[in-house]
């Protein structure tokens, strides 16, 4: 599914990702945890795409195929979804009206028909219903005066009507109370499908006892340094992370 | 709205003329001919016994002032100015330059001291404050003194009067002379060229960051003199200085002319910082007398990276015409402009600046609280703009008034411009009043109506005052509260 | 500046002195109107075409700008005036509302007749004497305006509407079509009262054809008696080689409820200038705008809002978005006179600059003699935010669809302003239409 080789990413002539490797197969859940600083949120957005980046080595293969040419709208239209840390709120446009804008174009893009508004509507419907999210947030801007849970939720909802191949959950779990993490969780979990992998980033080992992962992967300085399974999430909660930053330095 | 008006009638029953720096100081002096042609210009040039491109430069703009004409565009309202009534230049008898204190005349260094401005450094060095200020000191038309000369020369720094500096550093003058503000710049500036008397220079060396504050003193003392400063400040690569200017004149039935002009030049990563306390008389509660302040600014962020900042305390003169502004010609190069100009009784205050993007990532900052009471104006006009090439260019503009009565005018003129469209510009501006609920708060707290109004106007203009020298600040915060205390509120 | 400087005629003003000469005695109306007409047209003289010089003016140059001043068309004939306003519609979907029409400046129909609702044309109007045309120019603080002055001094071609409270909620379009063989100019007025409690929907619409360079100077002025409430919507669609300056000049009584809301879109060249005047107090205004320009378009909207009397809000909120190497000005003044206590004013202008050679020039001003008052501007420039840019982007939208509904959801707030669901449908319409032209 997804293959990224030697990746090395520089931001303002900074460093940031530094010969990365990493695969994610068809189907899994791989988590990544770091330090703060060590590159997690920088890989999410250079796999989706964002322009403040330069890609100075290295490819990013989706099903063997190499993205880094494409605009972040043609990634999402081959299933690139990023559920973003920090969800943007934008007045002035309600969420039905973006959620229309938003599945229509990706079905456009793979040359598929439009969707009816009384078919969009009914996938709204139950989506929304499966995490909580009331008619009264679907009238809003979108993300406009939301909470930080109802802003994640949103994201999920997103996820779930596009029904992407890689999902990226980037710190998902962050500003989110222990309710509103389930409810996230959830809904995460209900979209794991053998058909679908899930790119699990964050600090803490918390979210990842609701998201249980296949393959957990340390971040320091710009690489992959340890892989390994689920357990290794724990030994990380209870050593720390010091050992992986001296590491990556050497 | 009760205890506003309260605090308003009040405040009018108080005797009006609270300006405590309008004595005379009883001198002989020597004085240019009355009125103005190419003769006072020889005059002057040779009284500086300058060099003849010195003297050419000035007659160059002298001509080129006969054929302008005075701006009409400020919210100002003057009779028109006759200048051939007055002197241009005016200095004591007997003066020979400021060598050594000892020469200058003993009323002089008396006038300084009721001023409380230490000319003589070991009274300064015994004092209690502890930061060092080194003064340079104008009377009329001359220098009288220039402290800590030898002390910061030890670090390659030139604080001397400009007349010194066109005579002892003319490579540094010829280049830099005229190069921000043009002699043909504008009415005020053009005349300035043609007359200017004295003034201060510094030039900080690369690298240096100037060991003390740097100062001028100005004081109008004669009688129908116009004082026509000028000052050229060069911070080479790398440099720092700090830099404060204060003003007083007596207090006079006619009004006095005040046409300075103001030079800054950063260079490479160097940073100038640029303080004025403005205390011209301000002429009674009547608008008889007072200093007529058209003053032109202008600093020129000329090297990558450099930094100007103004900060104005503006309380005196009759009416003010002043605009101190950045041109930011360096790649992320670093404009600010933080400005208080408080007006009473009569006075007219017209004033603001403007950021001029011209360099990459060049960003700018203008925070304006404008406080107006009794029968005044007080205007704020400001220019932001970025040029084609000042990708990423940011100004963030915010300007309050305040207005205390209902006799006087708050307004607020902005230009914003973008030729471009990476720049972004925020400009927000307000006019309010201090409110009913904020002076009981205070009052029930057991304040007295005029020291509610004096501490809520303090918090007003808070945001510019942290921007001044600590000594300066709290000069300028006795300031506002007597030049409030004065007329109304 | 000199006092003895004349300044030298333009081929424009030249050529509009020598048309009042010749027209003077022609023009409809009686020995007052004349003397009218010519104090109008010596306030114009003074100062010829209005130049940067005068402060109103800092931004455009009209003196520049209008470097000829065509003669007006010929009057068209019923079947001329038929086609042309079938090409030229603002709108994309008419709207059921009965319409006063004018085509290159004339009145090409019979009013319609609405109860309650009395319309007469201006021409009649002056000829006749009728006592409505004492009413024309009431607003005393727009009355030095050179443009306004100059169509004021050839006023013939317009219509006097006036609406009483019988007429209930009334509504009425003024639509505007231009279309000739050659460049024409046109100077249409209309004066529209709303009596004390009445109501009006009011609808203006501007269209023409494209490629012809024709010259309008407009004038439309409202006076709202007390308790009045007046929605007036404005579309300026002229032609793309239209050079267009237009005057909206408000008069407000007591307690009136008035909104304006202005689309300019159209023409090269564009100067809106709305003057409004409160005489009564507890008054509630807004005005909002949203202009869209490409190309090498030039547009000014220029505002002066003068309260006067106390116990005021005003609302102002325009919007402008600028592709390519078009201009934009936004010139906004906020007077408040020392009796104006307790005024609440609030204005704000935001740009967008699509391209990297577009140009925004804002001046809002304020200008206060009251201290009981809350008044506040604000002005923004920018171009679109690129972390939004991404967001839409990521979840599939291409560029261009993402800064559409971007630039969309931008003027949509100023579009609120319009209450009448018709014609907001048409705005949307017309953003959307511009958008799409985008590519």
């Amino acid at each position: 599914m997804l293959e990224i080789r030697n990746l090395v990413v520089d931001i303002d002539d900074k460093r940031i990702l530094n010969g990365l490797n990493l695969t994610v197969n068809k189907g899994e859940v791989a988590a990544i945890m770091g330090p703060n600083g060590s590159g997690k949120s920088t890989l999410s957005y250079v796999i989706s795409g964002k322009e403040d980046y330069t890609v100075v080595d290295g490819e990013i293969l989706l099903d063997g195929e190499n993205i880094l040419e494409l605009d972040p709208a043609e990634r999402a239209a081959l299933g690139v979804f990023l559920a973003f840390q920090y969800p943007l709120e934008i007045p002035g446009v309600g969420t039905m009206t973006f959620l229309k804008a938003v599945m229509n174009a990706q079905r456009k893009a793979r040359g598929e028909a439009e969707l009816t508004t009384p078919d969009l509507m009914r996938r709204v419907r139950e989506a929304a219903e499966e995490l909580s999210i009331n008619q009264e947030m679907l009238k809003r801007p979108l993300n406009f005066g939301f909470s930080g849970g109802e802003k994640k939720r949103m994201e999920i909802l997103q996820m779930a009507l596009l029904e992407p191949k890689l999902c990226i959950l980037d710190e998902t779990d962050s500003g989110l109370d222990i309710d509103a993490l389930k409810i996230v969780a959830d809904g995460v979990n209900a979209l794991r499908s053998p058909d679908r992998s899930f790119l699990v980033i964050t600090h803490y080992q918390r979210l990842l006892d609701y998201i249980v992962p296949d393959t957990v992967h340390v971040m320091a300085n710009g690489r992959i340094v340890r892989t390994g399974g689920k357990e290794l999430a724990l030994e990380l909660e209870a050593n720390g992370y010091a050992d992986y930053r001296q590491q990556a330095a050497e | 709205m009760a205890a506003v008006q309260e605090t308003v009638d009040r405040v009018k029953a108080i005797d009006v003329d609270q300006y405590k720096y309008g004595f005379e100081t009883v001198l002989e002096t020597e004085k240019a001919p009355k009125g103005l042609s190419e003769d006072t210009v020889r005059y002057i040039s040779a009284k500086k016994n300058e060099p003849e491109w010195m003297t050419q430069w000035r007659l160059d703009a002298f001509r080129r002032w006969q054929t302008m004409v005075e701006p009409t565009w400020a919210r100002v309202d003057y009779p028109k100015i006759d200048y051939q009534d007055a002197y241009y230049y005016s200095e004591p008898k007997n003066f020979s330059g400021p060598d050594s204190l000892d020469d200058v005349d003993p009323e002089i260094l008396k006038t300084y001291e009721k001023l409380g401005i230490p000319l003589r450094e070991q009274e300064l060095l015994a004092g209690v404050k502890t930061s060092k200020v080194a003064v340079d000191a104008v009377f009329d038309s001359v220098s009288v003194a220039t402290t800590f000369k030898e002390e910061l020369k030890k670090v390659g720094v030139i604080f001397c009067p400009i007349s010194e500096a066109i005579r002892e550093h003319p490579e540094l003058v010829k280049k830099y002379l005229g190069s921000v503000v043009p002699a043909s710049d504008n009415f005020f500036a053009t005349l300035n060229s043609a007359v200017f008397t004295d003034g201060s220079f510094v030039y900080i060396p690369e690298g240096v960051r100037c060991p003390m504050e740097l100062s001028t003193y100005f004081r109008i003392n004669e009688r129908n003199t116009g004082q026509f400063e000028r000052t050229l400040i060069i911070a080479d690569k790398g440099s720092y200085v700090s830099y404060l200017e204060g003003c007083t004149a007596p207090q006079r039935d006619e009004h006095q002319l005040h046409a300075a002009v103001v030079e800054l030049v950063a260079l490479e990563d160097a940073e100038i910082k640029y303080s004025t306390v403005q205390n011209w008389f301000p002429g009674d509660a009547e608008g008889k007398g007072g200093i007529y302040n058209f003053v032109t600014k202008r600093g020129d962020c000329r090297g990558d990276r450099s930094k100007i900042s103004w900060t104005q305390v503006e309380t005196g003169s009759a009416i003010t015409w002043k605009y101190p502004s950045c041109i930011l010609r360096g790649n992320g190069s670093n404009g600010e402009f933080y400005s208080i100009a408080i007006s009473n009784g009569r006075q007219q205050v017209d004033s603001g600046t403007k950021m001029i993007h011209l360099g990459k990532n060049t960003t700018s900052r203008i925070i304006s609280k404008g406080i107006a009471a009794g029968k005044s104006d007080n205007t704020y006009r400001g220019q932001v703009s970025a040029h084609r090439k000042a990708s990423n260019a940011r100004n963030f503009t915010n300007c309050d008034s305040l207005l205390i009565g209902d006799q006087c005018g708050a307004h607020t003129v902005p230009y914003i411009e973008s030729k471009n469209a990476s720049a972004v510009f925020e400009h927000e501006a307000t006019t309010s009043k201090i409110s009913d609920d904020q002076m009981f708060y205070c009052m029930q707290r057991g304040l007295s109506d005029e020291e509610a109004v004096a501490l809520i106007v303090n918090g007003f203009v808070k945001d510019v005052l942290q921007h001044l020298p600590m000594e300066f600040a709290v000069e300028a915060q006795k300031l506002i509260s007597i030049s409030l205390e004065g007329s109304v509120g | 500046m000199g006092a003895d400087v004349k300044p030298l005629r333009t081929a424009a003003e030249a050529a509009l002195i020598a048309r009042f000469q010749a027209a003077a005695n022609s023009l409809p109306g009686d020995s007052a109107t004349g003397r009218r007409r010519t104090e109008a047209f010596d306030r114009f003289e003074k100062t010829g075409l209005p130049t940067r010089r005068i402060e109103e003016f800092h931004y455009t140059d009209l003196r520049a700008l209008l470097r000829d001043a065509p003669e007006p068309a010929a009057r068209p004939d019923a079947a001329v005036a038929a086609t042309v306003l079938a090409h030229n519609a603002a709108f994309p979907a008419p709207l059921a509302i009965p319409s006063l029409d004018f085509v290159n400046g004339y009145l090409v129909s019979q009013p319609p007749a609405i109860a309650g609702v009395d319309i007469v044309a201006l021409d009649a109007a002056l000829a006749a004497g009728d006592a409505l045309t004492g009413r024309i120019g009431a607003l005393e603080l727009a009355q030095d305006n050179p443009m306004l002055a100059l169509n004021t001094a050839f006023m013939a071609e317009g219509a006097i509407v006036r609406v009483s409270k019988e007429a209930g909620d009334a509504g009425l379009q003024l639509r505007f079509a231009n279309a000739a063989d050659a460049p024409f100019s046109s100077a249409p007025r209309v004066l529209v009262i709303v009596d004390d409690g009445a109501s009006l929907d009011l609808i203006e619409t501007h269209a023409g054809a494209s490629g012809l360079a024709y010259q309008v100077n407009a004038v439309v002025e409202i006076i709202a008696g007390d308790g009045a409430r007046v929605n007036h919507t404005r579309i300026n669609a002229e032609g793309d080689a239209a050079q267009a300056v237009s005057t909206l000049s408000v008069s407000l009584g007591a307690d009136v409820r008035f909104s304006s809301f202005g689309l300019t879109t159209g023409p090269a060249m564009s100067r809106h200038q709305i003057f409004l005047g409160c005489a009564g107090e507890g008054a509630d205004i807004t005005i909002g705008g949203a202009t869209m320009l490409r190309g090498r378009q030039f547009a000014d909207t220029t505002l002066t809002l003068d309260h006067a009397v106390p116990n005021c809000n005003s609302r102002e909120l325009f919007k402008t978005v600028l592709d390519d190497e078009s201009t934009g000005v936004f010139q906004g003044k906020i007077i408040v006179r020392q009796h104006a206590q307790k005024t609440d004013g609030r204005m704000m202008s935001a740009a967008l600059l699509l391209a990297e050679n577009a140009t925004m020039n804002n001046k809002p001003e304020l200008e206060i003699f009251a201290d009981d008052v809350q008044c506040a501007h604000g002005a923004t420039c920018g171009q679109l935010d690129d972390d939004l840019l991404f967001y839409l982007m990521a979840r599939g939208l291409p560029r261009k669809q993402a800064e559409a509904l971007m630039v969309e959801a931008f003027l949509g707030e100023p579009l609120e302003f319009v209450a009448r669901e018709d014609v907001r449908d048409n705005l949307v319409a017309l953003v959307e239409g511009w958008l799409a032209a985008r590519g």
